[in-house]
């Protein structure tokens, strides 16, 4: 489905990526890890058309669209969740969502999309008028996560979810990434600094450490402790 | 109590006319950052054009939706090949190019149409209606400015309230990034913000052209006070336009008809300062903690 290879993204003279190659298998959940400043951010900006790499390639499918613009990314089926989820406050839940999939055309299937998010998280349909600065970080995060899924994408990348939320929200978050994989084909590529919510739903997990993969752990293996200790913090 | 009521009369007209500036100046700068200093020089070249519409024997309306159709080009034209190249780079060089460009067409339009002002044609008459013996300033050509006005300020709040294409004007100007990440074509965006904008500034330079007389730098008063009306009314919201266009029309006709027309431009100061007194960010100001 995705797949980097040899990606090197620079901001000036800092080199965010050095040259990483993974592949995200397609109907599954890939986690990227790493610490602060590893370059996870800048991976998922890379693959969406917000930063240029300065070589290597992001192959969608097997086509390298690391030169297209986020807008036309978006519209081949990635949907991009950034960092603390970038909903617009100044626009009402609704309104939101509608965003997420008015380019696919198609008002009768989008308005039903909406409706099967608000079956989804109840919190949002509650408040679907109000506009989204009055919503909690944890419904920010719903709404989010509602928006990217209204456009049904093929990819999704979600920057760190579970950032700042009670556990039992980001459990919730969770489930739905799962549920949508299993249900719906979804591939997912998360990134997270808490390792161990991410591992819970991961089928692969790849390690960043200063803008190179400094590990891949396959599902289910035991993570040894040194890897633990220098990257994962847990 | 006739002279009040006549001059917040003539100021509900003058006002409206700021008010579309004021709502021309709002709208680019809530899309892009950039306060628009060429809007009088857009505003002064299409007036020019229809203008000559007229000069050369064709009707008001013709005339008229020259002016508009030339303002919505305009707009689109300077968008791409003016500030496109400086969209998202520091703010001065905005300034300079949006400076720069009203010198360029204020020049052009005096090699085309020479300095002298010209006289431009109400739609109607000038002459007050009458309320028994007592004349009102209030013409039937105030009414068609009042009217005009509001019937494109109503269409504007549901074109961005209502309208799938406003809500993503909207996305486009509030989160360009987060826009292009839902598949908004965000550079598309800001064309049409530029061109709906010029259209509505485009239609202030015809309405006031009769009591200003269109010429090169005629219109260089009425780009400050729509910018004048635009800050009162916050710079980023539309109401606040309209509102600000209203309470300098009206402070400044007082002025005018209680103290004495030399110090308008003084009044619309003391305007200004009262209000960013009292509420500094404007009437209107709601965007304060943005950038979460
Ligand atoms: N816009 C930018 N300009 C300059 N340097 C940047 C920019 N964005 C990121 N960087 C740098 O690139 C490196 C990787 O940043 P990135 O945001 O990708 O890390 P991250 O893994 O997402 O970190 P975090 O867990 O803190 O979100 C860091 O050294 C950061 O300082
Ligand atoms: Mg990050």
């Amino acid at each position: 489905m995705l797949e980097l290879r040899e990606l090197v993204v620079a901001y000036g003279a800092v080199r965010a990526l050095d040259g990483v190659s993974l592949t995200a298998a397609k109907g599954g959940i890939t986690a990227v890890l790493g610490a602060n400043g590893a370059g996870k951010t800048t991976l998922l900006r890379a693959v969406s058309g917000l930063v240029r790499p300065r070589s290597g390639e992001v192959l969608l499918d097997g086509r390298d669209i690391g030169r297209l613009p986020a807008e036309e990314i978006t519209r081949l089926g990635v949907a991009h969740v950034p960092e603390s989820g970038g909903v617009i406050i100044e626009l009402t839940v609704e309104e939101n969502l509608r965003l997420g999939g008015l380019w696919r055309r198609e008002n009768a299937a989008l308005r039903r999309q909406i409706s099967e998010i608000y079956d989804l998280f109840p919190p949002l349909r509650v408040r679907q008028g109000r506009v989204a600065a009055t919503l909690s970080g944890g419904e920010r995060q719903m709404l989010a996560l509602g928006r990217a899924l209204v456009s049904r994408p093929r990819l999704l990348l979600m920057d760190e979810p579970s950032l700042g939320l009670a556990p039992r929200v980001a459990a919730q978050i969770m489930a739905v990434l799962r549920r949508q994989r299993d249900e719906q084909g979804l591939t997912v590529v998360l990134v997270e600094q808490n390792a161990r919510s991410a591992l819970s739903v991961a089928d692969h997990a790849v390690v960043l450490s200063l803008g190179s993969v400094a590990a891949e752990i396959a599902q289910g293996e035991a993570i040894d402790d040194r890897l633990r200790h220098a990257y994962l913090g847990f | 109590m006739v002279e009040f009521v006549n001059l917040t009369l003539s100021g509900i007209t003058s006002g409206m006319v700021y008010a579309a500036v004021a709502l021309a100046l709002v709208l680019i700068w809530r899309a892009t950052r950039i306060v628009n200093f060429a809007q009088g020089g857009m505003l002064m070249l299409t007036t020019f054009l229809a203008w000559s519409v007229i000069d050369r024997g064709g009707s008001y309306w013709v005339a008229l939706a020259v002016a508009l159709i030339a303002g919505l080009a305009l707009g689109a034209i300077v968008e791409r090949i003016v500030i496109r190249p400086v969209e998202n780079k520091p703010p001065l060089n905005a300034v300079i190019v949006t400076l720069g460009l009203l010198v360029v067409l204020q020049a052009v339009a005096g090699m085309i149409w020479g300095g002298q002002p010209r006289s431009y044609p109400p739609a109607f008459t000038i002459q007050g209606f009458k309320l028994g013996e007592t004349g009102l300033l209030l013409s039937p050509f105030d009414l068609f400015v009042i009217g005009a006005v509001a019937v494109v300020m109503v269409a504007l709040i549901l074109l961005f309230r209502r309208t799938d294409l406003g809500l993503k004007l909207r996305a486009s100007a509030f989160a360009p990034e987060v826009a292009r990440l839902l598949g908004v074509r965000v550079g598309r965006m800001l064309t049409l913000g530029w061109a709906l904008a010029a259209v509505v500034g485009s239609l202030a330079g015809v309405l006031i052209a009769p009591s200003v007389f269109v010429g090169p730098n005629q219109f260089d008063a009425v780009l400050v006070f729509g910018f004048t009306a635009a800050v009162i009314g916050g710079l980023d919201s539309p109401v606040g336009a309209v509102v600000g266009g209203l309470v300098l029309g009206c402070a400044l006709s007082y002025v005018t008809g209680y103290i004495s027309s030399d110090i308008v431009t003084l009044g619309a100061l003391a305007a200004l300062i009262t209000v960013l007194m009292v509420r500094p960010n404007g009437l209107f100001a709601t965007s304060a903690g943005r950038r979460v």
